[in-house]
This record gives structure tokens, C-alpha cells and sequence, in this order.
């Protein structure tokens, strides 16, 4: 259930957030595909998600 | 009893790990790595170290994780899995030499630390062979090298790197595999599930599946288990990923993975795997 909305800093456009957000969580913008961070939840705020750096993985 | 979980992002496994925390009515204490300040030169004892009795180990950088796990061991706190397990997991060399020292089946692997040393490693070995980086993951660099002139262009651009540590050229046999390796779930003393990762179009000859390679059921024989937990166990016990081949001369063991990604496959198959591995979690801070 999308309970709010925030701005993608790439695009300007809406993104959905769930009723149970958490900042760290990471989205992707429906318009333009960016991957997006959650910074806050409330108010609900989201920035450009770090690029994968070299020492990343599993 | 406190349980903790160390994180970068809210990935969609740490949202299982957090739920399936919840489930069982613990909350997880947060440790995001980007927000700490360690300080060294006091009693070591950062937010929450010393307090959290066991503390689940998913940077998704290599360099913070490690550097927060001996922290954390330091003040007390069991490390899920340890730093000395996800120091040799995340790094290819030591993980071979090990495994071979314990006698587990391995591909044939060699490491040099200049170019020409590397073109004498690769005579050894043939062509084809495969070069990865010691330290990487994704099949990031992973690279299929088919004779001497893809070697040299192999070698030129790794020279060119920033990164000192992609210029130590492991070389690997290339195992004529059926399309797929396997990958097995080891949570404490259990082989919980294993699936085969399939190359596909997308991915080539990798079967990563974050590189495009398809997961479906693979049935955890004895012989499988038997070979996952004696290479588990080079490392200590704790949660890994146990990467095989099947080769023409039985299984191969290449990798084991410190900080194993489960979304994609085991999850989607209906494994638990999150809640065995807050079971995990909640019987090593226990004991």
C-alpha cells in the first residue's frame, strides 16, 4: 500500500513510497529507472543511491 | 540476549532478516556502516559493540565489513561471519590456497603479480582460462581468456587500473562445466539448499544470477553436503555460500561466500533461509 510520495532527484518525478519505509532502503524510479536511496522517511526524501564501488559483493 | 545486523543498505535480504526477526520477536539492533565513527583510541567500545551479543555481517563492502567486524570481535561481540572467515572468503587467493591445503577439490589456479609472471602462469595452464580479480564480486572482471592476444589485452588494462589489487593476476583453469555451477547454503552445521545457477544468454558462459544466469533446484546429495560443510569448515563455522563445479573428474569447490545473497534463488524456491539464519543468529548468541 503506497501511503506517500517523493520527488526522484534524477527526474522530478513521483515515487511511491510504502506505508513501512525505512531510510536505507533503496528504490528504483518508474519514469526514469534511477536507483534512489530512502534519506527520510518522514518527510519522505530520496537521493541518488551510491554507485557500486570495487570492494562490493557477497 | 541482543542480536544485531551490519548493513549498508536495506537490501531485500536485510528486509527478510529484519522480518524474520520480528517474526520471532527479537529486534534487530541497526548497524549501518556509513554512519559509523569508530573511535580506536579509546575503550573500543563504539554504539552498540560490547552490547550486542551476536552481530550479522551484511556490508555489501568488502573493506567496511571486514573493518567492522574486528571491531566489533574486539568488544566482545560474535561476528556472523567472523573477520577472519570473510577475509579469506573475500579474497579468491587465500580462499584457493586454503581450500587446497584442506585437500577439497579445487580448480587448478595460479597468482602472479607482474605481467610476464602472469604470461608464464598462463602457459602453465593453457588456454582457455579464466582471470578474476582477488577481490570482487558479481562477476565483476571475470573474464574468459581464450588465447595470447586476449591475455595481453587482459593484462594491459588490468596495468592501467587504479586499484593495486587488480594487478594480482589470478589465473584459473577453465573447467568444462555443463552450463551451470551449483550453489549451496551452508547455515551453521546444515546444508540448508543448493540450486544450480544456469548461464543463459544474457550472461554467457557465467552463471552468476546477478549477471543474468537463471537459479533453479539443485538436490542436496550426501557427497554435496559432505564436500560444502569440510569447506565450510576451513573457515569456521557460520553462513556461507559454497560455490561448485561439476567437472569431468567430480565436484570442484571454487569459492565460498561470506556475505551469500539469497533473493534470487533459494528464497524464490521457498527456502526460509532468513529465518534459519536468525535461528542461526539467536543460537549463537546464546552460546
Amino acid at each position: 500500500m503506497e501511503m506517500a510520495e517523493a520527488e526522484c532527484p534524477e527526474c522530478a518525478g513521483k515515487v511511491g513510497l510504502e506505508e513501512n519505509t525505512e531510510i536505507g532502503w533503496i528504490l528504483s524510479c518508474k519514469d526514469c529507472g534511477a536507483r534512489l536511496e530512502v534519506n527520510s522517511a518522514n518527510p519522505p526524501k530520496l537521493t541518488v543511491a551510491p554507485v557500486v564501488e570495487e570492494d562490493w559483493g557477497e | 540476549m541482543k542480536i544485531g545486523i551490519c548493513y549498508t543498505f536495506v537490501s531485500a535480504e536485510n528486509k527478510m532478516l529484519l522480518d524474520s526477526a520480528k517474526e520471532r520477536g527479537v529486534e534487530l539492533e541497526r548497524v549501518i556502516d556509513g554512519e559509523a565513527v569508530l573511535e580506536l583510541s579509546g575503550n573500543g567500545h563504539g554504539p552498540g559493540a560490547g552490547e550486542i551479543d551476536a552481530l550479522v555481517q551484511r556490508s555489501v563492502s568488502y573493506s567496511r565489513g571486514l573493518y567492522l567486524s574486528y571491531y566489533y570481535e574486539l568488544a566482545g561481540t560474535k561476528v556472523v561471519n567472523s573477520y577472519n572467515a570473510a577475509r579469506i572468503c573475500g579474497d579468491k587467493m587465500l580462499c584457493s590456497l586454503e581450500l587446497a591445503k584442506a585437500g577439497i577439490p579445487t580448480p587448478k589456479t595460479y597468482v602472479s603479480f607482474v605481467p610476464e609472471s602472469a604470461r608464464s602462469a598462463a602457459s602453465k595452464l593453457g588456454f582457455p582460462l579464466v582471470m578474476k580479480p582477488v577481490v570482487g564480486s558479481w562477476a565483476r572482471l571475470v573474464h574468459r581468456i581464450n588465447d595470447a592476444d586476449a591475455l595481453d589485452a587482459e593484462l594491459e588494462s588490468r596495468e592501467e587500473m587504479g586499484n593495486h589489487l587488480q594487478k594480482i593476476y589470478y589465473l584459473q583453469e577453465h573447467v568444462n562445466k555443463p552450463g551451470r555451477d551449483i550453489r549451496a547454503l551452508v547455515v551453521g552445521e546444515e546444508v540448508i539448499a543448493a540450486v544450480y545457477r544456469n548461464s543463459t544468454q544474457k550472461s554467457g558462459w557465467i552463471t552468476n544470477t546477478s549477471r543474468g544466469g537463471l537459479a533453479s533446484k539443485c538436490e542436496v546429495t550426501p557427497e554435496l553436503s559432505e564436500l560444502c560443510l569440510k569447506a565450510a569448515g576451513i573457515v569456521g563455522e557460520g553462513i556461507y555460500g559454497v560455490d561448485l563445479m561439476e567437472s569431468e573428474h567430480g565436484l570442484l569447490v571454487h569459492e565460498i561466500n561470506h556475505a551469500v545473497e539469497f533473493r534470487n534463488s533459494f528464497q524464490a524456491m521457498g527456502v526460509d533461509v532468513a529465518g534459519k539464519m536468525i535461528d542461526y543468529l539467536i543460537k549463537t548468541a546464546k552460546n
